[in-house]
């Protein structure tokens, strides 16, 4: 038995090629070349991350620095227990799912338009990709004189609106219109990522399948689709830890009024208007658990091998 | 580079520059005044706030936390300096310069600069807010406005008129002003005994409390409330005082109001006859025959802690505060002395009625404060967090469940 295993590891081993001293020694010079980049890469990561850590086991106020008092993990205790943080967590999670739902749709319909159209072509892909490249608090501003009954077209164009309907006014409309704002910003960069995926469907398989006589709807759910699974996984990875994150809307159209405040929002007034520098720091520190836990749960959700998805296997 | 960069610290001509950093209003003037408070031996510079309370805050106390030793001078709110005096972040007025900047100041805007008995500011022009309405407005309702009004019968006058009450309730600052006052009016208070930090007395949950839901509640209920009501700030209501169809609107308002409406003759936007019309009062009162509290606001002028020139920068402080400059951003921007003795001069005379001068002087002299505490912007969210959206709020609950809520935040147990 210990033979048997033993002889593939000293095959293996044997394969490799032998390093002469000099290409180990460039290999140590390169070591050595990167290594600053490494350390400063380091530092200037986990610096801030040590930091917060350290922060976040404190009572801190900027403007009170004599009342600073080390409360071990008291302002976790605070944040885990308290309503608001479930409440914004809510809420995150629906911008997230609903932006991310709408985005991967319409973003597959673009994909599709992007990569069949025949005329015209360049100018096609470049306005379907036009919002992307709008600031976010820009688009922002846009969406909210859009939806403002004083000079927006969005009250005249809903039929059936009063015309002085306020959007901002209520939770549920303020969060359509955050909502609207960020769909129509990302999108494209949703189908960017799908267009990548739709290029490396075979289009032999495609034929075949057409030859075989498979509908459209069969082509594309028997064909299209699974072969851009580690596509669609990426793009819907990438937007939903993105969107989780959201901030520039909500800060621009409602400053986080009506309950339309995101936890980023919430992190970002605890430790910026607020000066309270050891909660904030605690609830940034949740912030980065979470996303670790959305990324984690989407790339199991989906069972797809990351490298795979790169092709490295 | 280091050479750049030490020649652009020191300016041109070798001499040092300090940077003085101010809030988008009238900067004419303080850019003449910047100029003018130069001397032989420094550069005064001008450095542009964002127009926002809260982002100006933000923007100061994030160099100040970092020992920015390049702020020399700040436009600050009022409500700024006991947070940023406690964090250390204010050089003192101390003896002779300190009784240079709050001699013949009003009452209102000289508390505004003390933090444990002690000066930390100069300031510099004073604001103040006043009820503008329409004469024809308050006439058709019968109102006799040289008399003091409540807030109840500015808004039973204008529902039953067609007309409208312009106010700030959206979730921001001008929000908590509004409360602050009503409350104060009603001879209460938000929170008490500041000057001990988190250990301040919470008041918010009293009969004066009650009687400024009251009047939210009743301005949210009745059809005077503007449409824009959750969402309404200092410059939504402008336009409501002279609109092309109705009767105008009551509308609380800082003193800016009557130049901004003043303006708009040349501009052809309103006529002569239009702007004769427009009336101004002492703030409501929230209980009747209980004198009000006009809110005030205006800018005093700090000297960073870090300054690399703080004998310089505190006697550049008292130039761009000085009665010249005062008069000057008055006449010029609509910004109001914080000296009264300035509201005498034969500029501001001509410049403004003689009533509506007296009518600011007094509502300075006689007005409330916002809570002076390290911890006001807590304070401050807590309130608006509890008393948003005004639609919402209810005398019966609101002020007991902002009271608890306000305890719990500045015991740290509740996050905001």
């Amino acid at each position: 038995m210990t033979t048997q295993t033993d002889t593939p590891v000293k095959d293996r081993r044997a394969a490799k090629p032998v390093e002469s001293d000099r290409s180990r020694a460039e290999a140590r010079l390169g070591q050595k070349l990167v290594a600053p980049a490494i350390v400063l890469m380091l530092v200037v990561t986990a610096f801030p991350m040590l930091r917060a850590l350290y922060l976040s086991l404190f009572n801190y106020s900027l403007t009170a620095p004599d009342d600073r008092e080390f409360i071990w993990f008291g302002n976790y205790a605070v944040a885990l227990t308290d309503p608001l943080l479930w409440k914004t967590t809510g809420i995150t999670v629906l911008y997230m799912v609903v932006t991310v739902a709408f985005e991967l749709v319409i973003g597959f319909a673009f994909a599709m338009v992007m990569h069949r159209v025949i005329f015209a072509r360049g100018v096609i892909r470049t306005s379907i990709l036009v919002p992307y490249g709008i600031i976010t608090v820009v688009s922002g501003f846009a969406w909210q004189f859009a939806f403002s009954y004083q000079n927006g077209f969005v009250n005249s164009w809903i039929p059936g609106l009063a015309a002085d309907f306020n959007w901002f006014g209520e939770t549920t409309p303020a969060v359509v219109a955050i909502m609207v704002s960020e769909i129509w910003k990302t999108t494209p960069f949703m189908s960017l990522l799908l267009l990548a995926g739709l290029a490396q469907v075979s289009e032999d398989m495609i034929e075949a399948a057409k030859v075989d006589g498979a509908t459209w709807t069969q082509r594309l759910t028997r064909v299209i689709l699974p072969n851009m699974r580690a596509a669609i996984m990426v793009a819907v990875l990438f937007r939903a830890l993105d969107a989780y994150r959201i901030f520039d809307n909500i800060f621009v159209m409602t400053a986080g009024a009506q309950n339309t405040e995101s936890i980023s929002f919430l992190t970002y007034r605890q430790t910026i208007e607020q000066f309270q520098i050891g909660i904030g720091s605690a609830l940034s520190v949740l912030l980065f658990l979470s996303v670790l836990v959305i990324a984690f749960l989407i790339v199991k959700i989906f069972r797809v091998d990351l490298a795979d998805a790169r092709q490295e296997k | 580079m280091l050479t750049a960069t030490l020649l652009s610290a020191c300016g041109s001509s070798g001499k040092p520059t300090l940077n003085w950093y101010v809030n988008p209003d009238g900067v004419e003037v303080l850019t003449q005044y910047a100029a003018e408070c130069s001397t032989d031996e420094y550069d005064i510079e001008v450095q542009l706030l964002p127009s926002g309370a809260t982002d100006q805050r933000t923007q100061l106390a994030r160099r100040l936390a970092a020992e920015d030793s390049s702020t020399d001078l700040m436009s600050l709110d009022p409500v700024f300096v006991p947070e940023f005096a406690n964090a250390g972040w204010l050089l003192e007025f101390e003896g002779e310069a300190g009784d240079a900047v709050t001699e013949g100041i009003l009452d209102g805007p000289l508390d505004t600069v003390m933090w444990e008995d002690k000066v930390y500011a100069a300031p510099q022009w004073a604001n103040t807010q006043v009820l503008w309405y329409r004469k024809s407005l308050a006439e058709a309702a019968g109102l006799d406005m040289s008399q003091p009004v409540t807030f109840d019968q500015v808004i039973d006058a204008a529902a039953d008129n067609g007309g409208t009450v312009g106010v700030q309730a959206n979730r921001y600052e001008a929000y908590v002003v509004w409360i602050n006052a009503m409350i104060l009016g009603a001879g209460g208070d938000i929170v008490s005994d500041t000057e001990s930090g988190k250990d301040a007395q919470v008041d918010i949950d009293s009969d004066a409390g009650k009687a400024a839901a009251a009047v939210i509640q009743k301005l949210a209920d009745s059809s005077a409330a503007q449409s824009d009501l959750t969402v309404s700030n200092e410059g939504t209501s402008l336009g409501q005082m002279f609109p092309a169809e109705g009767p105008g609107e009551f509308m609380l308002n800082w003193t800016f109001a009557y130049k901004n409406y003043e303006g708009l003759i040349e501009t052809g936007d309103i006529t002569q006859d239009q702007f004769d019309d427009l009336g101004f009062a002492r703030y409501p009162q929230t209980v009747e025959g209980e004198p009000s509290a006009p809110p005030v606001g205006g800018i005093d002028i700090g000297v960073g802690a870090f300054t690399e020139y703080p004998e310089f920068a505190l006697e550049a402080a008292q130039c761009v505060a000085s009665d010249e400059a005062q008069v000057a951003l008055a006449r010029d921007a609509g910004l109001m002395p914080a000296r009264g003795a300035n509201y005498d001069s034969a500029e501001l005379q001509e410049a403004y009625p003689p009533e509506l001068l007296e009518l600011w002087q007094t509502s300075l002299d006689e007005g409330g404060a916002r809570p002076k505490s390290a911890y006001y912007a807590l304070i401050s969210q807590a309130v608006q967090s509890r008393w948003h959206s005004p639609t919402a709020v209810d005398p019966d609950s609101t002020p007991a469940e902002s009271a608890k809520f306000l305890q719990d935040v500045l015991d740290g147990k509740a996050l905001l």
